[in-house]
């Protein structure tokens, strides 16, 4: 598989000798414009990776931030097309910042594998992370996604223990993801040191770049995590940061672009601040 | 779509990744991975120990009440042979209920949350979470959690808990904890995700005891073969009543426990004719049900790939059902394998049908029944008419229906 965008901003990162910013927003939440307005700033205040969330009834492993954005996009009729003519209409103004769809995989298979594959590579998604596909289900996605030339990223979490880890990274590209709690997301806090201990053990069995996340919120833990990690991500805080403005109804308001941008720029500052230790 | 080639027997599925066909597998996130694994190893080690086997035997005995009486229903009999007397006819099937109902904590559930609960012991699980609709898989794990002296957490819907309130009550007294669901639609599917949020959260100690043929590999075949207790046992009862096999099986189906319980025994039996009855709310064609077969399509929930309701665009649709336990909008995934196979013949029946049958089975039989078998029965009252006399047909009266007396009160305005 040649290199993709992924690819190529991590090893821009590395040359850079910094961790990156993965942020997260979920496709059409509160709204598609909305949504959209926040996609087309995040590059510009920070992040360098884009994680959109596909919208699905069930979001088993989110916890209520998620949950809820989920249920305002699908309320305000977000569906497949609308997140693939998002992305689309992102690329034909930024060609380099790659985007990872994420979700479950329930949307995607009935959508169709072979179309959905084909309108993502067409509308510039970079790779996809579905949370409910482990490797023992690689045929139904996985390794079509990377013969179309599409990462595919996994997750490894703590009961990932070294005998799993080689099955979990067999096909992973991209990124490795790495799910700093046991849990859902948004709930705890991850504890730095056991944070280090994990990406030095993923670290022994691949040379893809780990990324960090579930329960990073301030730029605080985010310059912790950066220490170690090769990528920071952050969902459930932005996802905060956005409901926050939102009146009672869920509608957003003049200041809802504006809440999120400020957190990815504090957040990439504690990135881009983070002093990378030994490696 | 081409018909799935005819297997040699109904009986040799899942295959070794948990699939029946194209259904069934193991969608789950990564971090429960290692643990359905492990659960896999510990129910393949104790199915082969036979102390295992051994202990399960002495509580179904001694503490569930087993066996469970295969029961002519005489007058029920009696009165759809009169139905096809009426329309000209000289048929009508010989009725038995299989009585789940009389099992403690009354219904078929206790069959498989023992199994499950033993395993947890046997893997040093102290603390066991699980999801309910009506509240009867809720109070057979609260029950057993107290009796092997557990902890136990019990998710169910904030619908569900309104309208189940005496089976609220039962699990709070056995000493667990109920949480009512508020996301989503409120009820069973939505308890469902919470457990599985519990379980991805607290891995190290705790054993999610899932109530139906459902979820990932391993759980439709573990909860499966503990149910298969009730068609071993009608097997053997209707040889020993009729010195034969039964013509027909019928259950309801929500995920399809208590169906699949009775049905697997007698699969590989060509002759005996299986049906599964759905719950068709106000109507299939309004929308509002929970006839994942009749109504859904091939998608994946819950650790599996099954028949599901849900939008064109990949949504979960909610299901709507006057049963609590029939409100789901999927179905275990060997069902929906023996229903594209033809094996089995999904029938459906309304709210309104499922609340004549409970009364006619009441005031015939001196048998409250739930109101999910109260579907299968509309389905009996319609089927067996059309039968010859010597025809035998078992239902799986699978629980009673003391739980349902307010929620049938309020549906028949006071004309109880």
């Amino acid at each position: 598989m040649s290199s993709t965008r992924i690819d190529n901003r991590f090893a821009d990162l590395k040359r850079q000798g910094r961790a990156g910013l993965v942020t997260f927003l979920t496709a059409g939440d509160p709204d598609i414009d909305t949504s959209f307005a926040i996609l087309k700033a995040l590059p510009d205040a920070g992040a360098d990776v884009i994680e959109i969330g596909m919208p699905f009834t069930d979001p088993m492993a989110d916890g209520p931030a998620i949950q809820a954005s989920s249920q305002r996009a699908l309320k305000g009729g977000q569906d497949m097309k609308k997140t693939l003519a998002m992305i689309r209409n992102f690329r034909a103004a930024d060609h380099a910042t790659p985007i990872v769809l994420m979700g479950y995989y329930n949307p995607i298979y009935i959508y169709g594998v072979d179309k959905f594959l084909a309108d993502a590579k067409t509308a510039g998604v970079d790779g996809l992370i579905v949370v409910d596909l482990p490797p023992e289900e690689d045929d139904e996605l996985c390794l079509p996604a990377l013969k179309s030339g599409l990462n595919f990223i996994r997750l490894a979490t703590p009961t990932t223990d070294d005998k799993r880890l080689p099955a979990v990274l067999a096909n992973t590209s991209g990124f490795v993801y790495y799910v700093s709690v046991t849990g859902i997301t948004g709930m705890t806090t991850p504890d730095t040191r056991a944070v280090n201990a994990s990406v030095t053990r993923i670290k022994r069995h691949t040379k893809l770049p780990v990324a960090v996340g579930f329960g990073v919120k301030t730029a605080e833990q985010a310059r912790a995590i950066a220490q170690c990690a090769d990528g920071v991500v952050v969902g459930s805080a932005l996802i905060d940061a956005l409901q926050a403005t939102l009146d009672t109804n869920g509608k957003a308001g003049a200041s809802s672009v504006g809440a999120v941008t400020r957190l990815v720029a504090n957040l990439a500052a504690g990135v881009r601040g983070a002093r990378r230790g030994a490696r | 779509m081409t018909a799935p080639q005819q297997p040699n027997s109904f009986r040799t599925g899942p295959d070794e990744r948990g699939h029946f066909g194209i259904y069934g597998g193991r969608f789950v996130a990564e971090t429960l991975m290692p643990l359905i694994l492990e659960l896999e190893k510990a129910y393949g080690e104790a199915k082969a120990d036979p102390a295992f086997k051994r202990e399960m035997d002495g509580h179904l005995t001694h503490y569930v009440g087993r066996p469970s009486p295969l029961y002519f229903a005489e007058r029920m009999t009696k009165h759809l042979r009169g139905i096809a007397a009426a329309r000209g006819g000289n048929g009508g099937a010989k009725i038995y209920f299989k009585r789940e109902d009389l099992n403690h904590t009354g219904a078929h559930k206790v069959n498989n949350v023992l199994g499950q609960i033993m395993l947890a012991t046997r893997m040093g699980k102290p603390r066991i979470i699980a999801e309910t609709g009506a509240g009867m898989h809720g109070v057979a794990t609260a029950t057993m959690c107290a009796k092997f002296g557990l902890e136990c957490v019990v998710y169910m819907g904030s619908v569900d808990v309104a309208r189940q309130q005496p089976n609220v009550l039962r699990m709070k007294a056995l000493g667990a904890k109920v949480v009512p669901v508020e996301s989503g639609s409120k009820t069973l599917k939505d308890a469902m995700n919470e457990a599985l949020r519990d379980w991805v959260t607290n891995v190290a100690n705790t054993f999610y005891c899932i109530g139906t043929v459902a979820g990932p590999h391993p759980y439709p075949m573990m909860v499966r073969d503990f149910q298969c207790v009730i068609g071993n046992e009608t097997r053997e009862q209707m040889h020993a009543l009729e010195g034969r096999l039964p013509n027909s099986l019928i259950a309801c189906i929500g995920g399809g426990s208590n169906a699949m319980g009775l049905f697997y025994p007698f699969l590989d039996d060509k002759d005996v004719e299986i049906y599964g009855v759905e719950a068709a709310g106000h109507g299939l064609n309004t929308g509002m049900h929970a006839a994942s077969v009749a109504g859904g399509k091939p998608g994946v929930l819950h650790g599996n790939r099954t028949y599901l309701l849900m939008t064109e665009d990949g949504q979960i649709n909610e299901a709507h059902s006057i049963s609590a336990g029939l409100d789901y909008p999927g179905i275990g995934p060997e069902h929906a394998w023996l229903n594209d196979l033809g094996r089995v013949t999904f029938l459906s029946a309304t709210d309104e049908e499922a609340l004549a049958a409970f009364q006619l089975c009441c005031k015939l039989e001196g048998i409250i029944p739930a109101l999910e078998p109260a579907h299968a029965l509309a389905r009996v009252i319609e089927i067996a008419p059309k039968k010859p006399k010597d025809h035998l047909m078992v239902l799986n009266l699978s629980g009673r229906g003391d739980k349902d007396l307010a929620s049938v009160a309020e549906h028949l305005g006071g004309k109880m």
